[in-house]
């Protein structure tokens, strides 16, 4: 009987052993993915028994702060947002019922006190053991306030949004979406928050950060980086001339430039040099360019103005799109056939989709002599103890020359001073920038954009401005409300040394 | 060193770890416990003495790890609880103290020769009847999360399904031994007996919806028929007709059917009825919400858990996450506060009590000892797995208790008796070599 007694023997500690490999799986492979479940109170609530840190604006203003709670022996620490809707693109939310975004997630290890070095690591694992409450460090961001407010009432009743940068940092000092949601209501109020709507846009989502995650086609605003590849290919200079008859040829089809409601001017222009067909927004001439300089060579450049990738912001990946050439909702690699039309694409159309953040990292890229700098929204992390860290500026390395830069600021001043932007002109500032009208199809109202920086011989803002259903132009739509925002923030940076 | 002396060190080691467990509750919860918590730990080493010094006498040569490991189970259970609920834990600590007079006593009447049961063997399978038959009765049963097995009487409320178990297993263990040589012939009225009483058994467990003990029973009885006889076709027929029977009983019973979805689909929007609610519920947030919750709290315990004490169980409101948390679903509270490490502990001390349990079959000099040692074991071991199978979902979840560590009365003094037993047949199997 001993033989069989064995068999059962190790039976049963099979059976057991089993128990464990289950319990690894649960807790060691599965822990991550469970925590992040939104029915997932566990974690929520002990998150919540952290003293968070505050979230506070460039100027000090408080954005998201604690409202402590004592209830049944436990102290949880809830968030409450003074500002509203104001900020909501940038803080997000941090809430038990619907987890956290934006900055409340993304920032969550500063807010938590959980990045700090060895020394702090043990004293909060002292924390930790001895029951007390663990106290998480302040941020402060690089959001201008009064250029943020600007933002959101020029952007008034209109869907769409507005980023700004500082081009030499890459500090964002706008990160505006409307229609926009209040972040106090999330908690409690959620369906209040699903059912805002919108008189300009069908689908409202108000949730969704349109500054970051939109993806609209940008029509002529794409022009700026079809010149920038063209000129820094050295095949071509601003006086480089072109015949304009008033269409191109796209794989053999017409392209007419009259569909185009950007373009400024005759339908045709005949000869003309290449800063004036960047001035008047003329598609043929683009066309041409994209068509000579091939797909793979005009998104190349894009991909170093930060295309193809999610562009490297401090907000959670979640709330990020990446801008590029997209076929039913995918992101295509360039790799793939059917990659994309260069005629087309070259002027902002085909299957190009692009976010404002994006955008405004084109504009930052230009008005910094051609160096790309990581877009960042915290500044710096206060800890409980009085000591300040400031996140040094990072460079993304050099997408052009700096005579490219130079080039395309002049043909860019042009735009403004005389061309299709001249609703973004500033008394006694010079100002660079490019107008878009991105077609949705025939009859469909225009997608409109501005990107802008100023002052153009010394910038210290760079700003992308989208607009969705649109009648008008980028001109007399997205101009106006990206002149107002440039000059909140000059207005406000006037006494600092650029 | 003899035997008793090498328990007594390791039960006082038991003890520091019971000291410093209570402690370290008591230091992460100061403000709604008070000091007394240290004194569960003192009370509880006292009450392990005596049961050291019961066995001293009546079982000198006995197995020396089983009553620490026991000890340290209980202790383990006990920490838990009263961390989760103070009051429960007096109740259960009052359960450890007739846990242990049963053990005292079982040890104590049965010393001389605990082979004598064998004759009574037909008295245990009735019993064995008699007590899963009582929960079903009008009046003192009732029900509890769809099963009905608890018995209640006044105040006090048991499971008397623990007990049957125990029952179950001497008269398998007898029957079978005692018709060893006919019953490996496989003449069927051999098996008469036999059937009409395990199957009168499995009819009451199916109709009063128990099917962990149903599966539990099962198990048992497969692995000591398996041991008598030597026979794997009458394991493989037992198992096709459980297989058969599972389907049936899938088809026919819609509370087993549930419990089949809960176990393939927990996560699912899906919307169904929900009792307490006028709407439909999304699945994960009503039938499968304790099993979903509850894998929640083990994968927050991580690799080393948040600490005793430190856990959360209860919303900022006040109200329970995890329902049942001290008895069917202590392992996800355990699991959580001590984390991969301290589960991984506790499966390892509930694999040495295997261990140990089975070694005493392998030495007992006689077949209805080995019998019995090996079926208790066996239904030890079979019990843990269903229970914690269940809650980290290898197998559907049935509400049954954890051995030692689970809230309950029953199942505490079921299991010390349990004990007892593997006690007596070690210190005979000892006494002889």
């Amino acid at each position: 009987m001993n033989a069989r007694v064995r068999f059962l023997a190790l039976s049963s500690l099979v059976m057991l052993a089993a128990l464990i490999v289950a319990s690894t799986y649960w807790q060691a492979w599965a822990a991550p993915d469970l925590a992040n479940k939104n029915d997932n109170a566990i974690r929520q609530i002990s998150e919540f028994t952290i003293d968070r840190g505050r979230i506070l604006a460039a100027d000090g203003t408080v954005l998201a702060r604690n409202h402590v709670v004592h209830t049944n022996n436990r102290t949880y620490y809830y968030r409450r947002y003074p500002l509203g809707a104001l900020t909501a693109a940038a803080v997000g939310y941090a809430t038990q019922n619907r987890s956290r975004t934006g900055l409340e997630r993304s920032a969550s290890d500063y807010l938590t006190g959980a990045d700090q070095s060895l020394a702090g690591a043990l004293k909060q694992i002292g924390d930790r053991l001895l029951g007390s409450t663990i106290h998480g460090s302040d941020i402060r961001l690089s959001l201008n306030l009064s250029a943020q407010r600007a933002a959101m009432n020029a952007l008034g009743a209109n869907c769409g949004a507005a980023v700004a940068i500082e081009p030499a940092t890459g500090k964002v000092l706008v990160l505006a979406s409307k229609p926009s949601y209040n972040p106090n209501d999330v908690e409690n109020h959620y369906g209040r928050v699903l059912g805002i709507k919108s008189p300009s846009c069908k689908s409202a989502s108000a949730l969704i950060d349109r500054a970051t995650q939109g993806l609209y086609p940008p029509g002529s605003a794409f022009k700026t980086v079809t010149a920038a590849a063209a000129l820094d290919s050295g095949k071509y200079t601003p006086d480089s001339s072109f015949y304009d008859p008033g269409y191109c040829i796209d794989y053999r089809q017409r392209v007419n430039n009259f569909t185009n409601h950007d373009q400024q001017g005759p339908e045709s222009f005949g000869n003309l040099p290449l800063s004036k067909a960047f001035e008047f927004s003329v598609n043929s001439v683009f066309c041409n360019i994209g068509n000579a300089l091939g797909i793979h060579k005009l998104m190349d450049y894009a991909r170093r103005f930060g295309f193809g990738d999610k562009p490297p912001i401090d907000l959670p990946s979640s709330s990020l799109q990446a801008s590029g050439l997209y076929s039913h909702g995918r992101l295509l690699s360039p790799s793939e056939d059917g990659f994309g039309d260069p005629g087309r694409v070259a002027f902002g159309q085909g299957n190009l989709l692009v976010t404002p953040l994006q955008m405004a990292m084109v504009a930052a890229t230009v008005a910094n002599n051609g160096v790309l700098m990581r877009p960042h929204l915290v500044d710096e992390v206060i800890r409980r103890n009085g000591k300040v860290d400031k996140l040094a500026p990072q460079s993304l390395g050099r997408v052009i020359k700096p005579e490219t830069a130079a080039e395309l600021t002049q043909m860019m001043e042009a735009v403004v001073s005389g061309g299709t932007g001249t609703a973004a002109q500033i008394p006694g500032v010079r100002v660079a920038g490019k107008t878009g009208t991105a077609e949705n199809g025939p009859g469909r109202p225009n997608t409109t954009w501005f990107i802008a920086f100023a002052p153009a011989d010394a910038p210290r803002v760079a700003v992308a401005v989208v607009l969705e259903n649109q009648t008008g132009t980028g001109g007399t739509t997205a101009a106006p409300i990206a002149r107002e925002i440039m000059q909140a923030i000059l207005a406000s940076t006037a006494n600092s040394n650029p | 060193m003899s035997a008793r002396t090498r328990e007594l060190l390791i039960l006082i080691l038991v003890g520091l770890i019971t000291a410093t467990g209570f402690a370290s509750v008591y230091i992460a919860r100061q403000n709604e416990i008070s000091p007394e918590s240290l004194s569960y730990a003192g009370f509880f080493f006292v009450l392990y003495l005596i049961a050291h010094v019961v066995a001293r006498f009546t079982v000198p040569d006995a197995d020396s790890y089983l009553l620490p490991m026991a000890a340290l189970l209980t202790a383990i259970g006990l920490t838990e609880i009263y961390r989760l609920g103070p009051t429960d834990a007096l109740r259960q600590g009052l359960w450890v103290v007739i846990g242990v007079a049963a053990f005292a006593g079982t040890l104590i009447t049965l010393r001389h020769d605990f082979r004598r049961l064998e004759s009574y063997k037909y008295l245990f399978g009735l019993s064995a009847l008699g007590l899963l038959f009582l929960p079903a009765l009008p009046k003192i049963g009732h029900s509890v999360n769809g099963a009905r097995l608890w018995v209640r009487i006044g105040s006090l409320q048991f499971q008397p399904g623990e007990l049957g178990k125990i029952a179950m297993i001497v008269f398998l263990a007898a029957y079978l031994h005692s018709k060893q040589e006919v019953l490996a012939q496989g003449r069927p009225k051999d098996f008469g007996p036999l059937l009409a009483i395990w199957g009168c058994a499995m009819l009451v467990l199916v109709a009063t919806h128990d099917l962990g003990s149903a599966l539990l029973f099962f198990g048992i009885f497969l692995a000591i028929l398996y041991l008598a006889t030597a026979r794997l076709l009458y394991v493989g027929v037992g198992l096709v007709l459980f297989l058969a029977g599972s389907a049936g009983v899938y088809e026919t019973t819609a509370h087993v059917r549930d419990r089949v979805t809960i176990w393939l689909h927990p996560w699912t929007t899906q919307a169904i009825p929900c009792p307490g609610h006028t709407a439909l519920m999304p699945r994960q947030e009503c039938a499968s919400y304790q099993l979903v919750k509850s894998l929640y709290s083990i994968a927050a315990g991580g690799f080393s858990g948040t600490g005793l004490g430190k856990g959360t169980f209860t919303l900022p409101s006040g109200g329970n996450l995890i329902p049942d948390l001290n008895t069917d679903f202590i392992f996800s509270a355990l699991a959580q506060e001590l984390g991969l490490v301290g589960i991984a502990a506790i499966l390892l001390v509930f694999m040495l009590f295997t261990v140990r349990g089975f070694r005493i079959a392998l030495v007992a000099g006689d077949g209805f000892s080995k019998l019995v040692c090996a079926g208790l074991t066996f239904g030890f071991a079979l019990q843990t797995f269903i229970i914690i199978g269940g809650i980290v979902r290898l197998i559907p979840l049935t509400g049954i208790t954890l051995p030692f560590i689970s809230y309950g009365g029953s199942s505490v003094v079921a299991n010390f008796i349990l004990l007892a037993a593997l006690m007596l047949i070690s210190q005979r199997a000892n006494e002889a070599a």
